[in-house]
């Protein structure tokens, strides 16, 4: 984990993908392609910025979705 | 001098060696001439409820820091798996799945009461009562010294007793990596799990484990023993004491294992081991997942990674490789990188087709039969790499290629225009299942080689 | 409710209301568990379009199997409340537990059994963890043929054309998607598994070919199957649709 800045969204959530579960099922880059994109092997490739209201109800949708549990969306600072 | 002629009765322990003082020329160091060398191990307070062992803050103020590779404060993270919850378990790794170094096994085979001390100073500061030892399935000889250092022990009568116990761990390169270790100890498979929790916290049976290092527990007893005062009297500031590295090339005269000051001159090393006649091609720093140095930046490069960082490399696991002028460069890398992809424990998409994709490109670099944009190619598998595995497998290869790209250029480019050259087809000069000249001679702080180093390359 | 209780009475009083809904709610849940099925074999596929991406099929395969299960519980309940024939709820879940045609009932019990098991287990799948549940939901291919059988085998309907054209249609689907997922592409190690799937998927449907018109649609079959000869029709030659049970 690298050191960052504390930034406005202290408390906001973030983005993680347990890349040993990943089985490139890619359903997350659909249903957060704000946050998602896939690389050309189909596996998850994440924008770090903050997760926020909106956004973070998608994220949430999306890791219920993943067929692997592989993606994970949690408090910043853990 | 031979090496069975170095002083035993050097006390003053300012100067090298430190690790390996009184190192014989076979067998291991019994537990009686281990104390004539460096007196009983001291007793240190143990953990508490809510007062740490002053040996941690020792280890703070020494400044030590992992020697597997992870350059961690060895300080903090004693601390992390004593604060943790659950009884601590210590798990020594001495995996060492490096193919060019073999520091870790010389200290267990011929030293193994210096690495058990470290072991059992470390244990009691965390409050561990049981110590597991990792040594690697091949390395026969590391195995039956550390079992009779074990045997000489127990035979001992000890304060509290800790248990002690032996593990085999495959020869795999992924295997010494800190959760595949812990993976593989607790009866798993020997492949790296996804973190957190990180081992401090949840790691053999769930318990917080601290895994460290063979060198790094040997320091522990030495800093034990003479202060962190002592340990500082050497290295630099930011990287204080003296360290092993394992120095190899094919046109060395005494390859082996040898205990420098950090920070000092790469050329002072290669004098140590005999020096050489004519300058390498190139210098693999820190491990195979290291960094490539220009052989004609040679005079200036010491061993530090403070010193180091302009060119990319750290000290890492200690490994020095030198790059002859006779061989092809470009082929070295390209045989590099094909391994590196192979010991990819195959678990993460990135790691599984992105190093794949890169020892690829850069196989037909070296054929010639790459694309003009082969190098950016390169440089964008390695950014789309990075990172996005569950261990630093694949930063390592990413870093070990970029640095190749950027140290060959020129070779690089003469094969972009001609294909493979005629240097090609030489065997590697890298050790990796093939022997390494053998190298006896004096010098201060060296530690096993010649015979021993063929045994323990030659079975990989 | 003051509408609907003296309705319930009156429609289990004649007896035809409850019997009509379980053929149709059994049948729909048929319909429904072979497009499960389907969908779950283009969902391991990972087949997927811009119109239909990859959670959509994988949503689309979850709703689908709840849909099933709303149904097959419609279909059991009617089942029970149906005075006609003795069906205990008990009989629904414990497979040959039935007096009436126990063999084939049985069978419907069993792969509701296995329905509630994959769905279970879907539910808690974060629990079981991922190698856990797959290895539990490749009973989905056994649930699959038991309840064709079973409506093969009780169904009162199965001598209707529509009956037996949907039940042929849905076997062709799911031995399309049989098909579909043994020939992906396959490793030396799975090629004896794959094709041993293969092998009973065109064994099962050829069997069942066979066995249609000397079971089922072959005479007196209601006796045959175990109907309690008190429900038998006196006429026993009888083999008309729908009319007689």
């Amino acid at each position: 984990m690298s050191a960052r800045a504390p930034s406005a969204h202290a408390t906001s959530h973030r983005l993680r993908v347990n890349p040993i579960a990943c089985e490139a099922h890619g359903m997350c880059a659909e249903l957060l392609p704000e946050r998602i994109a896939l690389d050309e092997w189909g596996y998850p490739v994440l924008d770090d910025q903050p997760l926020s209201g909106k956004l973070l109800a998608h994220a949430q949708r999306a890791a219920q979705a993943c067929p692997t549990f592989a993606l994970l969306v949690q408090r910043r600072g853990e | 001098m031979s090496p069975a002629e170095l002083p035993h009765e050097d006390r003053d322990m300012g100067a090298l060696p430190r690790l390996l003082a009184g190192i014989p020329t076979s067998g291991a160091l019994s537990l009686a001439g281990h104390r004539a060398q460096h007196g009983e191990m001291p007793v240190f307070e143990g953990r508490k409820r809510r007062v740490e062992s002053p040996l941690i803050e020792l280890l703070d103020t020494s400044g030590l820091r992992g020697r597997g590779g992870g350059g961690f404060p060895a300080g903090a993270k004693l601390r992390a798996v004593a604060g943790a919850r659950g009884r601590a378990i210590v798990l020594v790794n001495g995996a060492e799945g490096e193919p060019a170094s073999f520091k870790d096994r010389t200290l267990l085979q011929a030293l193994p009461h210096l690495v058990l001390d470290g072991a059992e100073l470390a244990a009691r500061a965390v409050g561990a009562e049981e110590i597991m030892i990792g040594v690697c399935d091949t390395a026969s000889e590391a195995l039956a010294e550390v079992r009779g250092a074990l045997d000489e022990r127990a035979r001992e009568p000890s304060r509290e007793p800790l248990r002690a116990r032996l593990v085999t761990v495959p020869n795999r390169y992924i295997a010494g990596q800190e959760s595949a270790l812990v993976n593989h100890v607790g009866g798993g498979p020997a492949l790296p799990t996804f973190t957190p929790p990180l081992p401090f916290e949840r790691g053999v049976r769930e318990r917080p484990t601290l895994v460290a290092n063979v060198e790094t527990l040997a320091h522990v007893a030495l800093i034990a023993r003479h202060g962190a005062d002592w340990f500082r009297e050497l290295g630099v500031a930011s990287q204080p004491g003296s360290a092993l590295v394992t120095l190899t090339g094919a046109e060395l005269g005494y390859p082996g294992v040898y205990e420098i000051e950090i920070g000092s001159p790469i050329s002072a090393l290669l004098d140590a081991a005999g020096g050489i006649e004519t300058q390498p091609r190139a210098i693999l720093v820190g491990g195979y997942a290291g960094a490539w140095v220009d052989g004609a930046l040679l005079r200036g490069v010491a061993l530090s990674d403070e010193h180091l960082a302009p060119y990319g490399a750290s000290l890492g696991a200690g490994v020095i490789v030198l790059l002859s002028t006779e061989t092809c460069p470009v082929a070295e890398l390209a045989r590099l990188t094909c391994w590196l992809a192979a010991q990819s424990a195959r678990q993460c998409g990135p790691c599984l087709f992105g190093l794949d994709a890169i020892a690829t490109t850069v196989e037909q670099l070296m054929l010639g039969s790459a694309g003009r944009d082969a190098q950016q190619r390169l440089a964008g598998l390695g950014s789309v790499v990075r990172g996005r595995g569950a261990c630093s497998h694949p930063d390592g290869a990413v870093r070990m290629v970029a640095s190749g790209l950027e140290v060959f250029s020129d070779e690089l480019a003469d094969h972009a225009h001609h294909g493979p050259c005629a240097a090609c087809e030489r065997p590697s000069e890298l050790p990796r299942p093939r022997p390494v000249a053998k190298g006896t001679g004096p010098s201060a702080g060296r530690g096993r080689s010649g015979a021993a180093a063929r045994e323990l390359v030659g079975a990989r | 409710m003051s509408v609907l209780a003296p309705t319930l009475a009156a429609a289990g009083g004649s007896t035809k209301l409850y019997w009509y809904l379980t053929r149709s709610t059994g049948t729909v849940a048929l319909l429904l568990l072979t497009g499960s099925l389907v969908l779950g074999v283009v969902d391991v596929q990972r087949l997927s379009s811009p119109r239909w991406p990859r959670f959509v099929v994988d949503g689309l395969h979850r709703n689908l199997s709840l849909l099933a299960l709303v149904f097959l519980l419609l279909h059991i309940l009617t089942a029970v409340l149906d005075s006609f024939a003795p069906i205990s709820l008990t009989a629904a879940i414990v497979p040959f537990d039935s007096s009436y045609r126990p063999l084939w009932l049985g069978l419907g019990a069993i792969a509701f059994d296995l329905m509630l098991g994959l769905i279970l287990t879907s539910a808690l799948r974060r629990r079981i963890g991922h190698a856990g549940w797959r290895a539990t939901h490749w009973l989905a291919y056994a649930c699959w043929p038991i309840a064709l059988l079973h409506t093969l085998g009780t169904g009162s309907d199965v001598k209707s054309a529509w009956l037996l054209a949907l039940s042929i249609a849905c076997l062709a689907l799911v031995l399309g998607a049989v098909l579909t997922r043994v020939l992906s592409g396959w490793s030396a190690a799975e090629l004896r598994s794959r094709l041993g799937a293969l092998g009973g998927a065109a064994a099962f449907a050829l069997g069942l070919l066979l066995w249609l018109p000397s079971g089922p649609l072959g005479s007196e079959w209601a006796r045959r199957s175990g109907t309690p000869t008190s429900l038998l029709p006196h006429n026993s030659a009888g083999s008309q649709t729908g009319s007689a049970r």
